[in-house]
């Protein structure tokens, strides 16, 4: 009894299709959103999320499109992102039938858009998104993590799918994100993406306990033990995963029931 | 679709349609309104609600006294928000009056290290011997987002749960009936639950 912990299936869309990208690059073609999603929630997952990561005017209709069909067809949490910028924007996803929006390098450009929504919608609907990459290059002002391999370094937000750095700390983001009023903090690592050697975890851990809200440990996932760790060594309240449930390596189901045997709480 | 017509009340401006097509699923015929002639000839009446209480309220002060009489007479489900508006109060960003249906005030989570505010994911209900919670035994799992819970008596209480403190997770009193959990986004026994409440209206 209590609440869980979450996974969360993550959907990479471009023109209303899946796809799913090796550190953002190389994308392949995984079917209709709306049935994947539906598959994901036959098997257990706690929420979905949609990432447009080709987002444009264009495909905004086709977004708007997939959310109001998964919506009609799916009880459960809906989170939406990628490419949103405005207030407009925003309300037009929520009354489509997402319950949440995640803000990356918007929130980054422009701060204030946070304050704004949640004051409108409430903190609820916000999940900040952070992609981060490692800066061993220590100043003043930024937060020192202690790498496995005993080395320091500080983590950089970067922006634009991780194509420019923006010399700002990841902890303090997080930390003024939630001050603004982002109810979740949606944290991928670009060190660990795609490469399926396990989630960043002394950077999960750090900002997990540096803000009180939750946070979804993104990117890296390749095995059962590194949900797990996400969970336990990362101190993450959800964890976050595509192509090794797109590619069928695992079922949300199995995962939980791995977690469970472990003692991690579980919807099963 | 049934027949009973439910006014879902559109007071503010998130996520309505996943209510909506809730309520259809649990076989009813919902109709977003702030029309007064559709919430008086409307079967039973739902208020939903995400965001800040002193906001739904003030967003809600046109119809106030027309839901009041209503739900005098049919029943009424508030969800999340609009379960913490059934309220006397609330101290969310100072203390703002509420719908004064249930007795007691809507207070901030209390802060314990590692627990993070707002609740956000399954937790279970225990629900009491309550024509809304038929068919849904002790343990079922749930969706809540909130950072806020509704401090009040047991004889208000219709289901308990957990999260730093122990808290009522939904609340009655007659016709009228809230639930802190989203039931439109908790899977088949979201959906069961709101079937009971359309059973309540036929």
């Amino acid at each position: 009894m209590g609440l869980t912990r979450r996974i969360i299936p993550c959907l990479d869309l471009k023109a209303g299709r899946v796809v799913k990208g090796v550190n953002f690059e190389g994308l392949r073609d995984a079917g209709d959103p709306v049935e994947l999603a539906s598959r994901y929630n036959e098997q257990g997952a706690d929420e979905v999320v949609f990432l447009d990561i080709a987002a444009s005017k264009d495909n905004r209709d086709t977004m708007i499109d997939v959310i109001g069909r998964a919506a009609d067809q799916l009880f459960l949490p809906l989170t939406v992102g990628g490419g949103i910028r405005t207030v407009k924007d925003i309300q037009e996803i929520l009354r489509a039938g997402a319950d949440k929006v995640s803000l990356n390098t918007s929130a980054v450009k422009t701060p204030d858009v946070i304050n704004e929504v949640s004051r409108l919608f409430g903190n609820q609907c916000i999940v900040l998104a952070e992609d981060v990459r490692r800066n061993y290059e220590m100043r003043d002002g930024v937060t020192p993590i202690h790498l496995a391999d005993g080395r320091v370094c500080w983590y950089e937000v970067v922006i634009y799918g991780g194509s420019q750095r923006t010399g700002i700390d990841a902890v303090s983001w997080a930390q003024n994100g939630v001050e603004r009023g982002a109810g979740e903090i949606l944290l991928t690592s670009m060190e660990t993406d795609g490469v399926k050697t396990g989630f960043d975890l002394e950077i999960t851990a750090a900002i997990s306990e540096n803000v009180d809200v939750p946070v979804i440990a993104s990117g890296g996932v390749g095995t059962l033990e590194h949900f797990y760790d996400g969970f336990v060594k990362g101190k993450a309240d959800a964890c976050l995963a595509a192509s090794v449930f797109h590619y069928g390596e695992m079922t949300i189901r199995s995962v939980k029931e791995y977690l469970a045997s472990r003692g991690v709480l579980v919807r099963l | 679709m049934g027949t009973s017509e439910v006014a879902v009340l559109d007071y503010g401006l998130g996520n309505l349609r996943s209510v909506v097509r809730g309520l259809e699923a649990a076989g009813a015929r919902p109709k977003i309104t702030n029309d007064p002639e559709i919430i008086q000839s409307a079967d039973g009446l739902l208020l939903p609600g995400v965001g800040a209480f002193a906001e739904g309220m003030n967003k809600l002060a046109p119809l106030i006294d027309l839901v009041k009489k209503e739900a005098a007479k049919k029943p009424l489900l508030g969800i999340c928000l609009g379960m913490q508006m059934l309220l006397e109060e609330s101290e969310e960003h100072g203390l703002h009056k509420g719908l004064g249906f249930v007795p007691g005030t809507v207070r901030l989570f209390p802060k314990k290290p590692g627990m993070k505010i707002p609740q956000m994911g399954w937790n279970t209900i225990s629900p009491s011997a309550h024509p809304l919670f038929e068919g849904i035994p002790d343990g079922t799992y749930v969706y809540f987002v909130h950072s806020y819970y509704a401090d009040t008596t047991p004889e208000f209480t219709i289901a308990k749960t957990d999260y730093i403190v122990p808290y009522a997770s939904a609340v009655g009193v007659g016709n009228v009936m809230g639930v802190q959990f989203h039931p439109e986004k908790s899977g088949d026994a979201g959906i069961l639950i709101l079937k009971n409440f359309v059973q309540m209206i036929e």
